[in-house]
């Protein structure tokens, strides 16, 4: 338990720190709550007592409690789904309070929007690439601030002035060889104000940030000890799984369970609204017994709904005005009087997610509360589904966050933590629920089905003049965070880039034609608005240069005047990749560049294709200028596997319905890249000390388009709608 | 009753016969180390090995392991090889969320037993059976070839 001694305010500061210690001695470090005009006290009350589900993090021990043996425990803000972000965030708090990342220890944030919303996402959140940029100054601040605490407790132990002390791999040190171990100092420290000038390290002082730095969750995820969510055992728990409707908004009629009751292990059949659940003595007989359920559905409106006319009404769409979302010029008047026009149509399908642990959940609803144990990319919305579920007030909500295994958007969504919460509120013991593969392909909330429709002006020497883009999807935001959706219906993600393009132009006119979904929930896909607008925006610009034969480099770097890092990793990328060396028939390379988590990037393909359209990736070559790096190893990797996850995408998927039901099941029709299809992937960081940019999401932006751009410059052909499988290439 | 030889005990489980080995090993056993991603051996995550070859436990009957020895994740670190395929992996940095390497690191020590110097054709085509999602496959075959020189 948390005791506020001090508080100490000062308007330089977005995020005010506080100090305090812990009930059985020690130092806190949290930042303030957002209501300057209620004392500290009131607001920590306003949470609960200390031991109601809520208050398990006050905003005193927000972020870092050391106790008196001088372990330092580092609450997350963010979730660790292998991006490596919780490690990330150890770095900045390790640099600045002068200890080792073996004296951290990691605990997940329990959800609190008050303390761990996130500042870019302005949501208690994992993703959109924020972790590191959203938490790069508060998370150091914090770090400093108790070093420096700790070094005051110390002066006035041996009553010398704090400057002849300094801080050293978890100990103080005195100016004639005398230490202390921080654990030593807590009590004193948290009788502290805070410091009122925190001073951060200058990057040239760091020993941490920006040092290859060994992720802190790795050891237990390669000796089989690390447990995520489907591993998970509570005491008393059993198993479920569940069959939902085929059919979105379906219903079930009736239920012949009499064959699932007899699978050895199966204790009982759950109906709900619109599923079926299984509970066994194991996972197994949850499965066997789902397979064995006889359900009847009342499929409801969806029923006859298939991908071609899903598709057609996205199209139809292109040609409604739609919202308009930015306008310079007037693209009208240059299409009219240009020397050249070039028009053309993109299009990305309908994606899942596909990450390897299915839709999993621990709940338990007993009296007092409600209890999950979950990997969730999003708390707070974690807990309002509990509450809708079990009919509980969030208070009674607990969440114990988790590591997952793969989310790449999937845990933004709570559908199946609503499930689980409605399946345990109907026996009186914890349940697990784990989905079948074949559940979570066919029940995921899928990346939409987007079509974007261009038309550019080019002078007589085809320089470009502007262009008119409309995009045509449905908005993810007005189902997630309505209010962030202006009543004109512009979706602000689903415009990303195309917005304010990366390219000088004098005319441009972006518009925006929301398509409301039908048979699919839709969702964010890692990479989500700038993955999309930059497949549109590379694909395009690239025709466009090549349609007044200009090298699709040298078009790109002339229209980048004003965005000197896009064309520093332009130019390294396209060095690193040799592109202008002369290629064998055959053979190809192909661009992208963009600015994207407020990262710039640029990517280069180089492929071989042969008539019968096979195709050998030869070279995947990526430049990133990420602004201050944390770890250079986790960028490298990120890269690699973002660029990789990309390329499964664009090579391979699609997901197609058919009656109002999902066609893909697993992965032999829902495939990925395996290790024998993937090429290495050259990374190359550009050295920088600009604010930290998000690189989890940023390889997977950049790869779907220089590959359709590397496959034209190989064969002549161009592809306009992803994935390239559906074009008849497959790779060798 | 069936007796399983699992990492070198002989343990007693009373599950049916058709039950595959994954659930047995994780929710009767508890061992989880290996996991669930398909259920059809199309993904890799349930790799154990069974009298030293890898196999993929998802769609092994138990009633046809007995007799046969079960090594899973949990103990292949007590071999000279599996330590060695472990420490590569922290070296080379492999993991992201690592929901599938215990698979992957089973598949690893299962090819380089057969094949202690394997080229890239032959890592890929060992290792082609295990899908990552995260997409570490750079450093999966660095992290080998790291075990393979040593």
């Amino acid at each position: 338990m948390a005791h506020p001694d001090t508080t100490l305010e000062s308007r330089s500061r977005r995020n005010l720190l506080k100090v305090g210690s812990l009930a059985l001695g020690g130092l806190v470090i949290g930042f303030s709550l957002p209501f300057p005009d209620r004392s500290f006290a009131e607001q920590v009350l306003s949470e609960g007592p200390e031991d109601q589900p809520m208050s398990n993090a006050t905003a005193l021990d927000a972020f870092i409690g050391i106790d008196r043996d001088g372990k330092v425990i580092f609450t997350v803000p963010k979730i660790e789904m292998g991006q490596g972000a919780q490690s990330g965030l150890a770095v900045m708090i390790a640099e600045e309070l002068e200890i080792g990342l073996d004296q951290i220890t990691l605990k997940e944030a329990p959800p609190n929007e008050a303390i761990y919303n996130d500042k870019l996402l302005n949501f208690q959140a994992t993703g959109g690439s924020t972790s590191i940029r959203s938490n790069w100054e508060p998370l150091r601040q914090a770090g400093a601030a108790a070093r420096l605490l700790l070094i005051q407790a110390a002066a006035q132990r041996w009553q010398v002035g704090a400057d002849q002390l300094r801080a050293e791999n978890g100990r103080v040190l005195g100016p004639n060889g005398q230490s202390f171990g921080y654990g030593e100092l807590v009590d004193d420290a948290s009788k502290l104000p805070v410091p009122e000038n925190i001073p951060l390290k200058p990057a040239e002082q760091f020993k941490l940030i920006g040092k290859p730095t060994r992720r802190l969750d790795t050891p237990a995820k390669v000796n089989g000890t690390a447990r995520f969510t489907i591993d998970l055992v509570v005491p008393g728990m059993k198993y479920a799984s569940a069959r939902a409707c085929p059919v979105l908004g379906g219903t079930v009629r009736s239920v012949d369970d009499r064959a699932a009751r007899k699978v050895p292990g199966v204790i009982d059949v759950i109906r709900l609204g619109d599923a079926v659940a299984v509970i066994g003595e194991h996972t197994w007989a949850t499965f066997a017994g789902v397979r064995a359920l006889e359900i009847e559905w009342d499929y409801g409106d969806n029923a006859n709904i298939d991908s071609a006319q899903m598709e057609r009404e996205i199209k139809e769409a292109l040609d409604k005005p739609g919202a308009l979302a930015n306008e310079q010029g007037d693209i009208d008047k240059a299409l009219k009087d240009a020397a050249k026009t070039f028009e053309a149509e993109y299009q990305m399908p309908f994606l899942a997610h596909a990450a390897l642990e299915p839709m999993t959940c621990v709940a338990q609803v007993r009296p007092d509360a409600v209890e999950l144990w979950v990997g969730t990319q999003v708390p707070v919305r974690a807990q309002t589904a509990a509450a809708e579920a079990s009919g509980r007030p969030a208070e009674q909500i607990i969440v114990n966050n988790q590591l997952i295994g793969g989310a790449f958007g999937r845990r933004l969504e709570v559908d199946f933590i609503h499930q689980a919460v409605a399946i345990a509120a109907k026996v009186d013991y914890p349940i697990k629920l784990t989905w079948l593969r074949e559940e979570d392909t066919t029940h995921d909330m899928y990346r939409p089905h987007y079509i974007d429709r261009f038309a550019a002006a080019m002078d007589a020497e085809g320089r470009l003049l502007g262009w008119r883009h409309t995009i045509a999807g449905a908005s993810v935001l007005a189902r997630f965070a309505p209010a962030a959706v202006p009543d004109s219906g512009l979706d602000g993600d689903a415009v990303e880039v195309a917005i304010h393009p990366i390219y000088a132009m004098q005319n441009l006119r972006v518009n925006y034609v929301p398509v409301p979904p039908k048979a699919l929930r839709q969702s964010w896909w890692r990479g989500v608005g700038p993955l999309r607008g930059t497949y549109m925006l590379e694909s395009f610009i690239d025709e466009v240069a090549r349609s007044v034969d200009r090298d699709p480099v040298e078009y790109r770097m002339e229209l980048l005047g004003s965005h000197p890092r896009a064309q520093a990793v332009l130019r390294l990328a396209t060095e690193q990749a040799g592109w202008g060396e002369p290629l064998e028939a055959g053979h190809g390379r192909g661009i992208a560049v963009q600015e994207v988590f407020g990262s710039f990037l640029a990517t280069v393909v180089e492929l071989q294709v042969t008539e019968d359209k096979g195709i050998k990736l030869k070279r995947l070559v990526v430049a990133i200028d990420c602004g201050q790096v944390m770890n250079p190893v986790s960028v490298k990797s990120q890269i690699e596997g973002g660029t990789l996850f990309g390329l499964s995408a664009a090579l391979f998927n699609e997901i197609t319905v058919s009656k109002g039901r999902v066609e893909q099941s697993n992965f032999h029709d829902y495939r990925q890249l395996r290790i024998s299809e993937a090429p290495p992937v050259e990374t190359f960081i550009v050295e920088s000390r600009e604010a930290p940019g998000g690189v989890g999401e940023a390889g997977t932006a950049m790869i779907a388009p220089a590959l359709v751009n590397a496959l034209a410059s190989a064969n002549g052909t161009r592809i306009r709608r992803l994935p390239l499988a559906r074009a008849g290439y497959y790779v060798i | 009753m069936l007796t399983l030889s699992i990492n070198g005990a002989d343990l007693e489980v009373d599950v049916p016969e058709d039950m595959p080995l994954l659930w047995v090993l994780r929710d009767v056993l508890a061992l989880t180390g290996s996991k669930y991603g398909c259920g059809i051996a199309q993904c890799g995550a349930c790799t154990v090995h069974l009298d030293g070859q890898a196999a993929r436990s998802c769609v092994l009957p138990v009633g046809e392991v007995k007799g046969r020895k079960v090594v899973t994740i949990e103990s292949i670190g007590n071999t000279d090889l599996g330590q060695q395929i472990q420490q590569a992996w922290l070296e080379d940095e492999v993991v992201q969320c690592g929901y599938c390497q215990c698979g992957q690191i089973m598949s690893a020590v299962a090819l380089l037993e057969k094949n202690p110097q394997p080229d890239d054709q032959t890592i890929d085509q060992g290792m082609a059976g295990n899908l990552c999602r995260c997409c570490t496959y750079t450093r999966i075959r660095s992290a080998i070839k790291r075990v393979a020189q040593a």
